[in-house]
């Protein structure tokens, strides 16, 4: 999965103390949902990014956790009111343990 | 008077045929069984009656294609250090299960979130949100979805 490269843009990049950014991103993934069914009629076995989070400096802004009923390339658009500049990192992180990520610079001043 | 005795019952068998189809179409194909929906709405709610209200949950009046559903969810409260949303949970009544996605907020983040959803057939979506105090808030949205997205 390390091959994925996930898109996130971010309205802007340099806030005033108690702004808002907001952000979109979006991921390729299948997101199987372990409901559909193969030619042979066999279930096909649930693989989905589970999670997605939204860290500043290591510590977590906005997460969620997904199930089979998010669709295909999972998009997202959130709001976010950082308090410091630093780092804004993504990431995704797979059913079979693997993780997609992503960071970003913000400047608050 | 005896035509029009037949005619009433003809109606009446119309009717009730009718009645039943439909009641068997609900329980019919698997991806409309009913899911725990309930459950999962009242482990979320620590067992609260959530209230309605402050939750703002938009959806399409009718989806054409269940797949790929745009979703937004807010919830009008400011968000701070003392008083924010903990967490946005998503339900599906008709989806073979109920949960779809639950958001987490912080005080750094703004209680709002748009993402793309997938719907079985048409049906009620609610949404839930518990505050850091612990009370709850919903919402609900029926959409009518022509194309379901449970993917055969």
């Amino acid at each position: 999965m390390a091959d994925v490269k996930p898109r996130i843009k971010l309205d802007k990049k340099d806030i005033a103390k108690g702004g808002v950014i907001e952000v979109k991103t979006l991921v390729s993934h299948t997101m199987e949902s372990g409901q559909r069914k193969d030619k042979d009629g066999k279930t096909i076995p649930r693989k989905i990014l589970n999670t997605f989070s939204c860290d500043l400096n290591g510590k977590t802004i906005f997460s969620a956790n997904m199930e089979g009923a998010v669709s295909a390339n999972p998009y997202f658009q959130f709001k976010i009111k950082p308090a410091e500049s630093g780092t804004l990192t993504f990431t995704w992180t797979d059913d079979d343990g693997s993780k997609i990520q992503a960071t970003e610079q913000i400047k608050v001043s | 008077m005896r035509d029009a005795m037949n005619r009433r019952q003809a109606l009446a068998l119309g009717t009730g045929a009718v009645v039943a189809a439909t009641l068997s179409l609900r329980a019919g194909p698997a991806c409309a069984a009913r899911n725990n929906s309930e459950e999962a709405i009242k482990a979320f709610t620590r067992g609260k009656e959530p209230v309605r209200g402050k939750v703002k949950l938009e959806l399409p009046e009718i989806a054409e294609n269940g797949n790929t559903v745009p979703m937004t969810v807010s919830v009008d409260v400011p968000m701070t250090e003392e008083s924010f949303v903990e967490e946005v949970m998503i339900v599906a009544e008709g989806n073979p299960n109920p949960g779809v996605i639950s958001f987490h907020f912080t005080p750094s983040s703004v209680a709002e979130a748009n993402t793309r959803i997938r719907l079985a057939e048409t049906q009620n979506v609610v949404a839930i949100a518990r505050m850091n105090d612990g009370s709850v808030f919903s919402d609900v949205r029926q959409v009518k979805v022509t194309i379901g997205g449970c993917g055969g």
